[in-house]
């Protein structure tokens, strides 16, 4: 019961800042309201007992992604970039996303009220999880059971890493 | 149902009784910092206000109240006024989960001295304290003022520099103990304490933490013959006061977890646990102080190479060794 009325209400928080994400004209505002989705998601986290998803999600996007956006948008020339974006309407744009946008509801619809719905429970009940200790077993499926997705993510930010090194790096004048 | 209340009761008294202190304490935490520093340099400090100037605190939040309240004419009011809020609500909310003592009993009904044992203790604080940046960031761009930003991007980008570093740094206790609760961590220390097994760790962590709170020697972010006073230049009266508390709030956060990790949290002999974690707390506080009155302020590339060259491979070789060493041993 407390846990769905809170659901609902973390729930509308979130779809709101989402929608002021797009909305706001200032780009500084826009990112706030993505901070503030980001962390409203991670209460959805913790309501589904997954606390270290929660923390992380906080730490990751909201503390450190999201800086990093706000910094680049600081450090850019707002005002003019925000002119720019007035100007240029894309029609063909707007039609696609309108029309892809429906079409993503009606995906997500379909598939909500097919599948899950109807699903099995699995393994990892709340109880069982908070026998083991949520942490460890993430740790411990993310070491076994998906070491090979998680190896291959770490190989592709490393080489984001060293991409953004090379890019970023001046050249040296002889 | 009684149990219940009863619960709520106790919550609700724990939380009043730790924010009430900890206000508290940061007011004369800013006593603690004048007056030690007054007397490094051979001065007395404040003298006038109460016996060696003890209602100082009072007297500076008085007038801090009754200041004029400004907010810049081009200034962007909404986020002007939520950046001290930010700020300092992060830096309060992080002691919900630190031990101050072992279980208590009172007529039959045991209470644990932390406001809230959780199983990732130190994700919490970790998650809850990267949030503050943004009262800083925000802070300086909303005054649209460039030496305000100016503080606000740096400040951003130290605090996300060495937050890897004291993240990294910890990251050896955990494997020790093998757990996040804070409450674990200090049962784990009932016989050694985790500066011997992590002295690395511990100096990565120090350094680190200095820079994290923004205090000197890596006080760029307010460095006065450069930026004025950094992000909060344009503010004034109880939005000023609110991010000197949110420092020291910081700071206060930050020996906390120094003491629960490395010193032992609320053990030690002889007198009682809440009594021993203030005492570990105040001489972690002196040292930040102490550093204050001793060293220059870095240089901006300086500071940025300590921290990604320097702290942060040497946490990293850090936590590689203590793997092999819990591998080695068993």
């Amino acid at each position: 019961m407390l846990e769905s009325l809170l659901f609902i209400i973390m729930g509308l928080i979130v779809i709101t800042c989402a929608i002021g994400v797009v909305f706001q004209k200032n780009p500084i505002y826009s990112a706030v309201f993505l901070i503030q989705t980001m962390v409203s998601l991670a209460v959805l986290y913790i309501l589904l007992h997954a606390q270290f998803v929660a923390a992380v999600q906080v730490m990751v996007y909201a503390g450190a992604v999201m800086v990093l956006f706000v910094f680049v948008i600081m450090l850019l020339n707002v005002q003019r970039a925000d002119q720019e974006l007035g100007k240029d309407r894309l029609i063909f744009q707007k039609v696609s996303a309108i029309f892809l946008g429906l079409l993503l509801f009606a995906v997500i619809g379909i598939v909500t009220v097919r599948s899950v719905l109807q699903g099995t429970k699995g393994e990892y009940t709340p109880e069982h999880m908070n026998e083991i200790g949520n942490t460890q077993l993430v740790g411990k499926l993310l070491f076994t059971d998906y070491v090979f997705p998680f190896e291959i993510a770490s190989i592709l930010l490393f080489a984001a890493i060293i991409g953004a090194i090379i890019l970023a790096k001046k050249e040296l004048k002889e | 149902m009684l149990d219940v209340i009863l619960f709520t009761f106790i919550a609700i008294i724990k939380i009043s009784i730790v924010f009430g202190l900890l206000l508290l304490t940061i007011a004369y935490l800013i006593w603690i910092e004048r007056k030690v520093m007054a007397h490094m340099q051979v001065r007395l400090g404040p003298m006038r206000v109460g016996w060696h100037g003890l209602l100082q605190p009072l007297a500076d939040g008085i007038k801090l109240l009754f200041k004029e309240d400004i907010v810049p004419y081009k200034a962007s009011k909404v986020l002007f006024i939520m950046a001290p809020v930010i700020a300092i609500v992060p830096a309060l909310m992080s002691f919900a989960v630190i031990p101050f003592g072992n279980k208590i009993t009172i007529s039959g009904y045991s209470i644990d001295m932390v406001i809230t044992d959780i199983n990732i203790g130190i994700l919490f604080i970790l998650a809850v304290t990267s949030v503050g940046v943004y009262g800083i960031i925000l802070a300086g761009w909303s005054s649209s003022n460039k030496y305000s930003l100016l503080g606000g991007l740096r400040s951003s980008a130290q605090m996300i520099s060495y937050e890897l570093s004291i993240g990294l740094s910890l990251i050896g206790v955990l494997m020790i103990t093998q757990s996040l609760s804070l409450v674990d961590i200090v049962n784990a220390q009932s016989k050694w304490w985790f500066v011997l097994f992590q002295p690395i760790g511990f100096m990565v962590y120090a350094i680190s933490a200095v820079a994290e709170v923004n205090r000197c020697p890596f006080d760029l972010p307010e460095a006065e013959s450069e930026l004025v006073a950094g992000y909060h230049t344009e503010y004034s009266s109880m939005k000023f006061s609110l991010f000197f508390m949110a420092e020291y709030a910081n700071i206060l956060t930050v020996s906390a977890i120094a003491v629960t990790f490395f010193f032992g949290g609320w053990r030690g002999p002889f007198l009682p646990p809440v009594i021993w974690f203030l005492i570990k707390m105040f001489l972690c506080i002196f040292f930040f102080v102490w550093i204050r009155s001793t060293y220059p302020r870095f240089r901006y590339d300086q500071l940025m190479n300590f921290g990604w060259k320097f702290l942060l491979p040497v946490a990293l070789a850090n936590i590689i060794v203590t793997g092999l060493v819990i591998v080695l041993i068993g």
